[in-house]
Formats: structure tokens, C-alpha cells, sequence
């Protein structure tokens, strides 16, 4: 009786793990399925539509034809000035949090306001920013009031990994340099700050990737429905990827379908691209690092 | 405890007593280091040896549980009212008990404290980090990889880069907390000898779990327990006859 409980145990052990396994491996195979299928459409019904002239001309016959190219510069001032904006303050306030700030009520409340602020919708980010920015601030619907919207928006995400990456840099690091009389600040600018570069571009990675693909932040802050000329200065509106596919999509009738597929394959592409950089960039430093 | 002139003491320690929360660590202790002398600092886990080091530079100051009494006078100023704390570490500087190389190149960890405290001057610099290397007995061995990681190199190269480092900002003391804790005999050994021909210019406190290099090296004892400095005196007379039953005890092995 006893041996053939034995038998059992090890049996159903063995079996367990085999289906753990298998479910474990579907799951993360299940993960792979939709990006696949997303670039296989994309591309199979996209590429056909992208040449040099999609890409680099002005939209044509009311976005009927022509290129995409202020669609395309326009995404790529909106992430250019979001990060400007949201990575030195993001930066700096994980910074404070990090080294500085006690743990008291006040700094509970910023970390619970940083939670909060991560999951907001992005609509409301787009109110947000159309009451504060385009009215109150009289900025306009401009490249400026979108930025601004955007850097908010993915704030949180680059506190929260910079913080991580502050947090990381070892303890002993900070004081083998306080140890020499070298001071605070200092040491966050000279050890702490270039050890934690890598986490905080993988951060700011992922930032970009969502200031890139967001429409509903820019809807009402910056996103002109038909704008054939590229941007004058940072209060003007520009047109961006995400709001151009849509508009292609549900606004504007008789739009050849290859012509949505190609706008979106641009903008995954673009963030693709983005992303590829600063990965390239994050590996480089990771490169030099020595511990 | 051995009275000595007041104007050959590098530090005077009165009453210091430091708490972390509502624990004692040390215990009104008062004693005096000489100018230029290697203080040993012997003493079981937990008896406030680390504690006495870390009041020393201020490195306390950074666990915002802690609280310093009494005082600690450095050339007659007291550290802890008189200077602040990175004019104090400037001075008397530490070494720790793990290697701890910053992740850049040997010559970038010698030059680190000198660039940080305003060297620019190239020059300058490489003057400095040769007389540091050289003076911590490492010079021989890097300096044909001066631009190459520290990470790299042995744990014994290590620590000695890591005095050659503090020597860099031109300190008053230095501080050792069990700097060879983690080595082998030789490299103890190039630690020590380093520590030796120190003695020339600067005043050395070795905070030690090992006796004998406390024996080897110190030229005077002092004797931590629980909190409490239990003796302190000439190296000879700690190790033949201490006045304290405890102290031999502890020197023998009967405990600790």
C-alpha cells in the first residue's frame, strides 16, 4: 500500500511538472502570437503603400493621398519636447525622493500621487492638459501644450524606474565617496547619477514608446486634423501618427486601407526605431560599467 | 588610562556616547589618540568599535537613527560642532572593511577625492595618484594599467588602492575598519607594511577582529566591550600584562 502511494507521489510529481511546464511555456508563447500577428498584417497590407514619397511628402486631396511626412515630424517634435520636459524632471524629483527626502507623510503622498498619476486614463490626461495648458496657460493648441501633456503623462514612469535605478547603485558606493569628504551632491553627480544611467534610459525607453503611440493626450493639446506644412514654432499645432490614423480611419472616407496600414506601420516602426536607439544607448553605458 | 600631554593628541575623545534608536553602541567613553601613533582597536561583534570609527569621520550622521553625546576633539576643534562633515572626512578619512573600489579606472579612483575637492590641473593629478599609489605599495603593480578597471584587480590590490585613494585628499587620520577582513596572509601582510611606512605622516586608528594584527601593528591598544572601552594602553603592556582580567581574556581566546 504503502509503496504504491510512493509510486503515485513520485508519478503526479513528475506529471505536475511536466504540465506545469507546458502551461507555463503557452503562456509565454501566447505573448509572442499577438506581436507576430500585428507585424504580419502590418506589413502585409502596409508595406505596400510606404516609398519615399509617403514619407516624405505633404498629405494630398484631403489626406486621400500624397505622403505622411508632417504626421511624422510632428511625432517626433512631440516626443523630442516631451522628453526634454519629463526626463530632468523626472530625473530630479527620483533624485530628492531617493537621497534626500525623509520618509514622512508629505514624501508617502508624493509616492501615492506618483501611483495615482500612472493610472490615470489618457483621455482624462488630454482634458487635463486642454484646461490647464491650451486655456488657463494660454499656450494654445500647440506643440508646446502637448508636450507638456504628454512629459506629465509619462512622468510617472520615469520616476518610478529612475528611482529604482538610484536605488540599485550600491549603498557602498555613496559612502567610499563621502568617506574622502567629497559631498552629497557630488557623489549623486559623479557615482550615483552615471551608475544608474542604464535603468533610467530603460525608463525613459519606455516613456517615449508611449508619448509616441498616445492619441487621446493629444487629441484636444496639439493635433491638427489637416495641417499640409510642417510646424512654425512650438505654439503652433502640428499633425502626429497616432491622430492621423485615426482620423484616416473613421474621419475621412474613400482612404485607401493601405494607406491607414502603411500610417500605422510607420508608427510602430518609428517607436520601434526609438526604442532600438536607446537600447543601443543603454547597452553602451551598461558596457562601461564595471561592477 | 595613560595621561598624555594634551598638545601631542591628534584626537580627544570626552564622553562619547553614541545610541542608535534607544540602543547604546558606546558608552561614555573618553580616551585620547597621539599624534602619528597606530591605535589598535580590539573588541568582540558589537562591542562599538565600528561605531567609535564611523563618529569619527561622521559617517553616523548618514543613519538618521543615530545620536552622538559627548565629544569628539580633532587638533583641539570639535568635529561634530566645529567643522562640518566634509571638512571632517576630508581629514580623517576611511577605509572599509570590504575593497571598495568605485566602478571607473585605478588612476580615476585615486584622482576621484583630488578632482572632486577642485584639482583640475592634469599634472597636478598625476603627481598625486603616483605618491598615493606609491605610498600604499601598489605603484609597482598598476602602473602600467593605470586606465584600466580597479574592479579588476585582486581584493588585496583593492584595499591598497582603496588607502592609496584616501591618501589622495591629503587626510590628517585615517581610519581602517578590519581593512583585511576579506584578504589573504600576503596581501594582509602589503596592508600592514603599508600601514607601517604611513606612520611617518599620518595618525592611524585599525579597527580589527584579529588580535595578532592589532599586536603586530598597533603601537598602543585600545579594548572595546559592549559598548564600554574597557582598557587602553602601550601595545606591550596590553598583550603581557593587562591590568583588566577581561582584556586577557579576550587577548587569550577565552572568549570573543
Amino acid at each position: 500500500m504503502s509503496l504504491l502511494m510512493k509510486l503515485h507521489f513520485k508519478m503526479s510529481q513528475h506529471t505536475k511538472q511536466r504540465i506545469a511546464f507546458t502551461i507555463l511555456g503557452l503562456a509565454s508563447a501566447i505573448v509572442i502570437v499577438p506581436v507576430i500577428v500585428i507585424f504580419a498584417i502590418l506589413i502585409q497590407k502596409g508595406l505596400p503603400a510606404i516609398n519615399c514619397q509617403f514619407l516624405t511628402a505633404m498629405p494630398r486631396m484631403g489626406m486621400r493621398a500624397g505622403g505622411i511626412f508632417p504626421a511624422i515630424m510632428g511625432t517626433l517634435y512631440l516626443v523630442a519636447g516631451t522628453i526634454v520636459v519629463a526626463l530632468p524632471l523626472g530625473v530630479l524629483a527620483a533624485i530628492y525622493l531617493v537621497e534626500y527626502a525623509r520618509q514622512n507623510f508629505l514624501t508617502r503622498m508624493i509616492e501615492v500621487a506618483i501611483v495615482n498619476l500612472a493610472g490615470v486614463p489618457s483621455v482624462v490626461y488630454g482634458l487635463f492638459g486642454l484646461g490647464l495648458f491650451v486655456i488657463f496657460l494660454k499656450l494654445g493648441v500647440s506643440i508646446a501644450a502637448g508636450s507638456l501633456t504628454l512629459a506629465i503623462m509619462i512622468l510617472p514612469v520615469i520616476i518610478t524606474s529612475s528611482k529604482e535605478a538610484l536605488s540599485s547603485v550600491p549603498h557602498s558606493f555613496r559612502e567610499a565617496s563621502l568617506a574622502l569628504g567629497v559631498s552629497k551632491w557630488q557623489t549623486i553627480r559623479c557615482v550615483v547619477l552615471p551608475n544608474a544611467l542604464p535603468g533610467i534610459l530603460t525608463g525613459t525607453i519606455l516613456g517615449i514608446s508611449r508619448a509616441a503611440g498616445e492619441t487621446a493626450p493629444i487629441l484636444f493639446t496639439v493635433a491638427a486634423f489637416y495641417l499640409p506644412r510642417l510646424p512654425k514654432s512650438v505654439f503652433d499645432q502640428c499633425m502626429a501618427l497616432p491622430y492621423h490614423l485615426y482620423v484616416l480611419s473613421t474621419q475621412v472616407p474613400n482612404v485607401k486601407p493601405a494607406l491607414q496600414y502603411g500610417t500605422a506601420l510607420v508608427l510602430v516602426g518609428m517607436v520601434f526605431l526609438l526604442n532600438f536607439v536607446a537600447i543601443v544607448i543603454r547597452a553602451r553605458i551598461r558596457s562601461r560599467k564595471q561592477w | 588610562m595613560v595621561e598624555v600631554p594634551l598638545g601631542k593628541d591628534k584626537i580627544v575623545v570626552r564622553d562619547l556616547s553614541i545610541y542608535y534608536g534607544n540602543v547604546a553602541a558606546l558608552k561614555n567613553v573618553s580616551f585620547s589618540v597621539k599624534d602619528r601613533e597606530i591605535l589598535g582597536v580590539i573588541g568582540p561583534a558589537n562591542s562599538g568599535k565600528t561605531s567609535f570609527l564611523r563618529a569619527m569621520n561622521r559617517l553616523n550622521d548618514l543613519d538618521l537613527s543615530s545620536r552622538v553625546t559627548g565629544s569628539i576633539l580633532l587638533n583641539g576643534k570639535d568635529v561634530n560642532r566645529e567643522m562640518d562633515a566634509e571638512e571632517v572626512r576630508k581629514k580623517v578619512t576611511m577605509v572599509f572593511a570590504l575593497p571598495l573600489p568605485l566602478p571607473m579606472s585605478i588612476f580615476d579612483n585615486i584622482a576621484y577625492g583630488p578632482r572632486r575637492h577642485g584639482t583640475r590641473d592634469k599634472k597636478r593629478l598625476e603627481e598625486i595618484v603616483e605618491k598615493s599609489l606609491k605610498a600604499a605599495f601598489l605603484w609597482e603593480e598598476v602602473k602600467d594599467r593605470l586606465s584600466s578597471s580597479a574592479m579588476k584587480l585582486s581584493g588585496g590590490q583593492q584595499q591598497r588602492l582603496c588607502i592609496a585613494r584616501t591618501l589622495a585628499v591629503d587626510p590628517e587620520v585615517i581610519l581602517y575598519d578590519e581593512p583585511c577582513s576579506g584578504l589573504d596572509p600576503i596581501s594582509t601582510a602589503k596592508v600592514e607594511e603599508a600601514m607601517f611606512e604611513l606612520k611617518a605622516r599620518y595618525t592611524q586608528i585599525l579597527v580589527t577582529n584579529n588580535v595578532k594584527q592589532a599586536a603586530r601593528v598597533g603601537d598602543r591598544i585600545a579594548f572595546f566591550l559592549m559598548g564600554e572601552l574597557v582598557e587602553i594602553d602601550e601595545a606591550d603592556k596590553i598583550f603581557t600584562a593587562p591590568r583588566d582580567k577581561r582584556t586577557g581574556d579576550y587577548i587569550t581566546g577565552r572568549f570573543g
